[in-house]
C-alpha cells in the first residue's frame, strides 16, 4: 500500500527530521511538508548535523495553517496520515502573543475540520506537551496520563495546547476510524534544539528562583523523532507522555553545565523575566516562571508499553548530550 | 578509615555534588545529600538531647512497600524528623512522609522537604510509592494532632477519612503502627495567637513557656525523652484491590490502626517515665 504523509511545522527543528526520516521510509510515497515560512529561514547553523536540516525528498507546500488552504492539500494529495507539529511555543518577537494563538489554535481547527471531511485520512499524531499539566505545588509529584491538574494552565502555550487536546479530543469522537495518537512531550532537548529552555542553559549566569529547586524532564531529540516515526506509521491509538527516563533537579542542571545560578526572589525573578523577554533575550512566559519554581515530572511509562520500546536517552543523557554539543560542561574533571 | 582515605572521600563527595553527578529520583529525593548532610545535621539532636530510644525496628519490613503511620505532635513536625532517622540508621530504610500541601507552596521547606524524600499527601503520589516498594510514612491526624493543646498530649485525634488505609489496600502492603512519645513536650502548647495566624496563613500559632516570650529562643525544643515504638505489621494483602472502595471496611481498619496506636502510646508513655529525666 502506498501511503502519503502531511507534516505540518516541517520548517522547524524537529518537524524537519520528522519529515526526512518519514521520507526515507519505502513504504510511504509522498511526503507533504507544510509551514507558514520556507524551510530555509531562518537557517540555524546546528541544523545540519546529520542532515536533520535537509528536507530530503519532502515536498514543500507553504501554507498558512488558519486558512482553509489546507483542506485543498489534504484533499488533492488522497492524505491517509497527519503528523501535525505545528504548535509554537514562545511568541515571536515581531507578531506577539495573539497571533500565536491563532496559529496554536484556529490552525489545528482548520486541520482537524479538513481531515473530518476527508475520506482518506487514517491517522492523525498530534505534538502536544507536558506543560499542560501545569506547575502546582498542589498537584501529585508524577503526572501519567489521567491526572488531572489541580490549578490547570491558565495562559500562554500549556492553554493553547490544552485547548488544541479539546478539539482533538472532540474529532477523535467524531472520527473514531482514525487513529488519533496525542503526544505529550517533555521540553525537546539536544544539539540542534532552538528553545526557550536551551536559549536559558546558554547564558553565562543562570537566574534562578530564590528557594526553589524544580524537576525537570528532557526528551532528546533523536528519541522525540523516533516516537513521532513510530506513531505516523503504526497505530498507537490514545494520549501518552513522552519523556527520558528520570529528572534532573534544576541546579543539579546548572552544576552539570559549569555555570553560576543567580537565585532571585520570585518577584524579582518575574520582572527580570519581563525584562529580558522585551529586550528579545530569554522568552519567558509566566507558565515557564512557574515551571521554575514548582517543577513537573510524568510517568512515560505507558509509551514504553504500548511500542515496547524506551527513549535511548535519559534525562541526564539528552541534557548532557546538549551540553557537550554546546562545548559546556562541569568546571572540574 | 586512614586520615588519607577520608580526606579522598570526601573530595569525591565534594566533586560529584559540585558537578550535579548524582542521582535524584522522580520524587526529587537524593539519598546521597539526605543521608551526608540533612540527616548529619540531626543525628547529635536524636542522641544528645531527645535521647531517642526505639522500640520493636523488627517490625519494620526489611524490603517492599509499606506504610508506616504515626501519632503526630509537637507543634512543629520534629517528630517526623526523628522517625526519619530512627528508620534510615536503625532499619536501613529511608521513610517516605506524605506531608501538607502547606510545606510544598514555601520556598527553601517544600525543596528540601523533597530533596529529604517527602512528597505531597495525595492519592496519586502515595499509591506510586507504594508500588515501587517504598516506605511510605503518614501522620493521619494532620494539623489536628501536631497543633493540639499539650493538656491533650498523647490523645488521638480523629483519623481524618482513612485515605491512609485505602492506598494500603490498593498496594497490598502491610501497615506498621508507630507510637512516637516525647514529641508532645517539645513545645508544650498552652495557647494559641488565632487572629495572628489566620492573618498569616497558617493553621495555628502557638503560645508555648519561651515563646513568642524569647523570640527566636523559644523555637528552642525543651529536651524531653523520646521513644519510638514499631508495632507489629497489619496485614491488608488478603483484601481485594476493590475493597478500597468500600467505605465500611476502610473505616473500621482505620480504627483499629488508631486503637492500635493509642495502646501503643499508653504503654511506651508508662515505659518512659519522667518526661524530662
Amino acid at each position: 500500500m502506498t501511503r502519503t504523509v502531511l507534516v505540518t511545522g516541517v520548517s522547524r527543528h524537529i518537524g524537519a527530521r520528522v519529515a526526512s526520516v518519514l521520507a526515507t521510509d519505502p513504504d510511504i510515497s509522498r511526503v507533504i511538508g507544510v509551514d507558514t515560512v520556507p524551510p530555509s529561514s531562518p537557517p540555524l547553523p546546528s541544523l545540519t548535523r546529520d542532515g536533520g536540516g535537509s528536507l530530503g525528498r519532502t515536498e514543500f507546500v507553504r501554507v498558512d495553517l488558519r486558512s482553509p488552504d489546507i483542506a485543498q492539500v489534504i484533499a488533492a494529495a488522497d492524505i491517509d496520515t497527519v503528523v501535525h507539529m505545528s504548535l509554537v511555543s514562545a511568541p515571536s518577537r515581531s507578531t506577539g502573543r495573539a497571533l500565536m494563538k491563532e496559529h496554536n489554535v484556529i490552525g489545528t481547527m482548520q486541520l482537524l475540520g479538513a481531515c473530518q471531511r476527508s475520506a482518506t485520512v487514517r491517522r492523525v499524531v498530534v505534538r502536544s506537551t507536558t506543560a499542560v499539566y501545569g506547575s502546582s505545588p498542589k498537584d501529585p509529584a508524577v503526572f501519567d496520563e489521567d491526572v488531572e491538574p489541580h490549578d490547570g494552565p491558565g495562559h500562554g502555550y500549556a492553554k493553547d495546547a490544552a485547548e488544541v487536546e479539546g478539539y482533538v479530543r472532540g474529532f477523535a469522537r467524531r472520527r473514531p476510524d482514525v487513529t488519533v495518537s496525542m503526544l505529550r512531550f517533555a521540553n525537546f532537548m539536544g544539539p540542534g534544539v532552538d528553545s526557550p529552555v536551551t536559549r536559558y542553559f546558554a547564558q553565562p549566569v543562570l537566574p534562578t528562583v530564590f528557594g526553589f529547586d524544580p524537576r525537570l524532564q528532557f526528551i532528546h531529540e533523536d528519541d522525540a523523532v523516533e516516537v513521532l516515526r513510530r506513531m505516523a506509521t503504526e497505530d498507537h491509538p490514545g494520549t501518552y507522555n513522552v519523556a527520558g527516563a528520570g529528572v534532573l533537579l534544576l541546579s543539579q542542571c546548572v552544576r552539570r553545565a559549569g555555570r553560576f545560578s543567580l537565585p532571585l526572589p520570585s518577584p524579582a525573578f518575574r520582572v527580570l523575566g519581563e525584562m529580558a523577554r522585551s529586550a528579545g533575550l530569554v522568552e519567558f512566559s509566566p507558565e515557564q516562571l512557574r515551571l521554575m519554581s514548582h517543577g513537573r515530572a510524568v510517568d512515560p511509562a505507558k509509551l514504553a508499553a504500548e511500542l515496547g520500546w524506551k527513549p535511548k536517552f535519559t534525562t541526564a543523557a539528552a541534557f548532557d548530550d546538549f551540553l557537550h554539543s554546546r562545548g559546556l560542561g562541569a568546571v572540574l574533571t | 578509615m586512614s586520615e588519607p582515605d577520608r580526606a579522598a572521600e570526601i573530595l569525591a563527595f565534594l566533586r560529584r555534588r559540585l558537578n550535579g553527578e548524582y542521582e535524584v529520583d522522580e520524587f526529587g529525593y537524593d539519598p546521597e545529600l539526605t543521608d551526608k548532610v540533612l540527616l548529619e545535621l540531626l543525628r547529635p539532636i536524636y542522641h544528645h538531647w531527645f535521647r531517642v530510644e526505639t522500640v520493636g525496628v523488627k517490625n519494620v519490613p526489611e524490603d517492599g512497600g509499606a506504610l508506616v503511620v504515626a501519632n503526630h505532635s509537637g507543634t512543629l513536625p520534629v517528630d517526623a524528623l526523628m522517625t526519619q532517622v530512627a528508620l534510615h540508621d536503625e532499619a536501613g530504610r529511608a521513610l517516605r512522609l506524605l506531608g501538607a500541601d502547606l510545606v510544598y507552596q514555601l520556598p527553601v521547606l517544600g525543596h528540601l522537604s523533597r530533596k529529604s524524600g517527602h512528597t505531597l499527601a495525595c492519592r496519586e503520589d502515595a499509591d506510586r510509592m507504594l508500588r515501587k516498594g517504598e516506605l511510605v510514612g503518614v501522620f493521619p491526624e494532620g494539623y489536628k494532632g501536631l497543633g493540639k493543646p499539650y493538656a491533650d498530649r498523647y490523645k488521638l485525634q480523629r483519623f481524618g477519612r482513612g485515605g491512609f488505609v485505602a492506598s494500603a489496600i490498593r498496594a497490598g502492603v502491610p501497615i506498621v503502627p508507630t507510637a512516637i512519645v516525647g514529641a508532645e513536650e517539645i513545645y508544650p502548647k498552652l495557647g494559641d495567637m488565632k487572629t495572628l495566624a489566620r492573618a498569616l496563613g497558617l493553621p495555628y500559632l502557638p503560645i508555648t513557656p519561651l515563646f513568642p516570650w524569647l523570640g527566636p529562643l523559644g523555637l528552642l525544643p525543651l529536651p524531653s525523652k523520646w521513644m519510638i515504638g514499631f508495632g507489629e505489621p497489619i496485614r491488608t494483602d488478603e483484601y481485594e484491590p476493590g475493597a478500597a472502595d468500600d467505605p465500611m471496611l476502610v473505616f473500621n481498619l482505620t480504627d483499629h490502626v488508631r486503637e492500635v496506636i493509642q495502646q501503643m502510646l499508653n504503654e511506651l508513655r508508662l515505659r518512659r517515665g519522667h518526661a524530662f529525666v
